[in-house]
């Protein structure tokens, strides 16, 4: 008697203008939301009609999670998750056996994976995925600068290095500001986290 | 700004219109249950033999209704517009001034 | 001057009841709503507000003491979700019998069971009947606006009644999205001072709350109650409009979005109303014309307009973000389908199922609801109602 519904047909991008779409892969606790809301954080002082929201279940350390992120130059209205992101980041490289991170991405965009392989050796976890593939040691970079594995800060550098939603000065001034707020009583772990960003900025690569 | 007339429950009664009800039928004033006769309800009636009487006020604090008013130390007569009859009254009077009437 | 920021829904509330500074708020923390308690807690902790924070240890307890604030003449408020709302259930009633206007901050997340943390109206619209006003937002700048005007419409003293601000969890509530902010002094001025006529506090004039009512005089507390409800329609207008003034943002019973001149219509409520924006914009490209009936205010139910604006359509689509398992539909379907019947409005309606438990809606699922609805009205054919969006299904294949 309730048969009839609409089918979940392939999504395609909304058609506003310049608007990036973004997914986040992660793993509860990794900071992969964090990262998300820091990206819209930054792109809403500079001008920009931002969305940044996760997706919810039941949050667990190490459980999958998914984030997301709209910018664009005009008013954002659609509420739905991101089926057909320009861009997707990957925080984790062992979501990549379990997850099909590139579904629905665009082969114009890029996909940017924490991991200490090469391109061509994480190219066979990608599903034929023929765009651009970019990868980064957040690890290595986050222990270096602050002692700590928090992959988010280079995840969060890099893909606004590979999306270009904003020019590494303006980035990495306005990140100055919003960890000079955050961690108004901890100022010791600003530099740590400033260079964090900055080199991860300067070394994802294609 | 508070209203500072008190309701009139007499004028609220099981004919008033819907619009004549108070806002939630709220009451506004203090001891509007004083203008609500409960006497009515009662099929006994306690009266007193003032000869017997003793004033030792036994009776005043069991009553459940507050139907024994109490002035300089002394009980008064029942309060009949609002003592149930419930008899209570009469098993604490250790003098047997106190007795239940059963008719009209 | 509006200040441009960003903020998720909950933040919005939060930064909402911050400005507004209310007595007190009783609240129990329950996701997706938790939020807003805790970030108004923190305003309290550094005294940015005064108000009295109330940590009950339940939401019964939430709303009896939101009760017991409001009677006393406090301006009282709290948040809840799903559950949370559920177990006030008993108190939601007496809160309206008692015409206290208390506002509670509903962030919409399904009911129990199957358990589930996410979307869907299902807890609002089944206290759609306890006499709450309700009021709903497509985004976080919706929510903030319309908490502002919260205690405006209820406080008024034509309509004295409890009002539910609602909006979708996680959709919008957990969203960063940009927002306008009205400066403090203006929302000050806007929301003013609660000043109740009578209340439990003043001792000029001692008063009983929540007596006792027989049957002779039950009905007519009732009727009572809807003519309230009734008042509340012009009230929420003359609000809208005064907080049009210092917001330049405009509020009606509801948003006609390119309804005017549309074939086809979509009725629906919340931040789905967003995603079928952009898809009428893509439909009236490829030549067809869609619209949009974005319904904000549910209770009281403005029946006469909906049927005036959906008039002459050639169809008309309801979008339910809740089940009421009569096997017809879900309530805004029941309710809109009444109103255009009462009115003699002839318009063909169907009747549609979507984002149960969160089950993502987007501007494609929209889309398909046009096509589909404008497809069975040019054949005639008739579709098994309700339609489930995205719902799975062997006749799939």
């Amino acid at each position: 008697m309730f048969a009839v519904c609409a089918k979940r047909t392939a999504r395609r991008k909304i058609g506003l203008k310049n608007t990036v779409e973004i997914r986040w892969h992660g793993r509860g606790g990794q900071g992969a939301k964090t990262a998300a809301l820091l990206l819209a954080d930054v792109c809403f002082k500079n001008g920009k009609h931002i969305q940044g929201f996760p997706e919810y279940g039941p949050e667990r350390m190490g459980a999958p999670i998914t984030a997301y992120n709209r910018i664009s130059d005009d008013e954002l209205r659609v509420h739905s998750n991101i089926y057909d992101p320009d861009f997707v980041v990957v925080v984790d490289e062992t979501l990549l056996e379990a997850i099909d991170v590139t579904a629905g991405l665009n082969p114009e965009g890029a996909i940017v994976i924490n991991t200490t392989k090469s391109k061509e050796e994480i190219a066979k976890h990608l599903n034929g995925y023929a765009g651009k593939v970019y990868t980064l040691d957040a690890r290595k970079i986050s222990e270096d600068a602050l002692g700590k594995y928090f992959p988010n800060s280079p995840m969060l550098a890099a893909i606004v290095a590979v999306s270009g939603v904003m020019d590494r000065d303006t980035f990495l001034s306005q990140m100055k500001e919003s960890y000079q707020h955050k961690f108004a009583k901890k100022p010791e772990v600003i530099d740590g986290n400033m260079k964090a960003l900055q080199v991860a900025f300067d070394e994802v690569k294609p | 700004m508070a209203n500072n007339k008190p309701t009139d429950i007499s004028k609220i009664t099981e004919k008033s219109p819907w619009q004549e009800l108070t806002l939630g039928n709220q009451i506004y004033g203090p001891a509007t249950s004083k203008l609500f006769n409960t006497g009515e309800w009662r099929t006994s009636t306690p009266k007193i033999d003032w000869e017997k009487c003793r004033q030792c006020l036994l009776c005043v604090p069991v009553c459940p209704d507050s139907s024994i008013p109490v002035k300089d130390s002394k009980r008064l007569d029942f309060d009949y517009d609002h003592c149930k009859g419930c008899g209570i009254c009469v098993k604490a009077c250790p003098f047997g001034a106190l007795v239940m009437e059963h008719h009209i | 001057m509006s200040i441009k920021e960003r903020l998720s829904g909950n933040e919005a509330v939060a930064y909402a009841i911050k400005q507004i500074n209310p007595d007190v708020m009783p609240a129990f923390p329950i996701t997706p709503s938790t939020e807003i308690p805790q970030l108004v807690a923190n305003y309290i902790a550094n005294g940015q507000i005064d108000t009295e924070f109330i940590p009950v240890e339940s939401e019964h307890s939430a709303m009896s003491a939101a009760i017991g604030a409001s009677a006393a003449g406090a301006r009282a408020l709290t948040a809840t979700s799903s559950c949370g709302m559920a177990l006030m259930w008993e108190l939601l009633y007496v809160a309206a019998s008692n015409r206290l206007p208390i506002a509670l901050a509903l962030v919409n997340r399904a009911l129990t069971g199957p358990i589930n943390i996410n979307c869907d109206h299902s807890d609002s619209m089944g206290a759609k009947d306890a006499g709450w006003i309700q009021i709903y937002a497509e985004n976080n700048q919706e929510v903030y606006d319309n908490f502002l005007q919260a205690f405006r419409i209820s406080e008024h003293k034509d309509v004295m009644l409890p009002i539910m601000v609602c909006q979708d969890g996680f959709i919008t509530s957990h969203a960063l999205a940009n927002i306008e902010l009205v400066e403090d002094e203006r929302v000050k001025a806007f929301v003013g001072e609660y000043q109740p006529e009578n209340f439990l506090l003043n001792e000029q004039m001692p008063m009983a709350v929540g007596p006792y009512a027989v049957s002779n005089y039950y009905m007519e507390s009732h009727r009572a109650q809807v003519e309230a409800m009734e008042n509340a329609k012009q009230v929420i207008l003359d609000v809208a409009a005064e907080f049009e003034k210092i917001s330049g943002r405009k509020y009606g019973f509801f948003e006609s979005y390119r309804l005017d001149d549309a074939d086809y219509a979509v009725v629906i409520i919340g931040s789905a109303a967003g995603t079928t924006k952009d898809a009428v914009d893509e439909l009236r490209e490829e030549g067809i014309k869609a619209g949009l009936l974005k319904l904000r205010v549910f209770r009281p139910f403005p029946a006469d307009e909906i049927a005036e604006a959906l008039k002459g359509k050639k169809a008309v689509a309801i979008l339910d973000r809740s089940e009421t398992f009569s096997t017809q539909g879900g309530p805004l379907t029941s309710e809109v389908c009444a109103a255009l019947y009462k009115r003699g409005v002839n318009v063909r309606a169907f009747s549609y199922i979507y984002g149960l438990g969160g089950r993502d809606y987007t501007v494609e699922d929209a889309k398909e609801v046009y096509y589909t609805v404008k497809k069975a009205t040019e054949s005639g054919e008739q579709l098994s109602e309700p339609v489930y969006i995205g719902l799975r299904s062997r006749e799939d294949d």
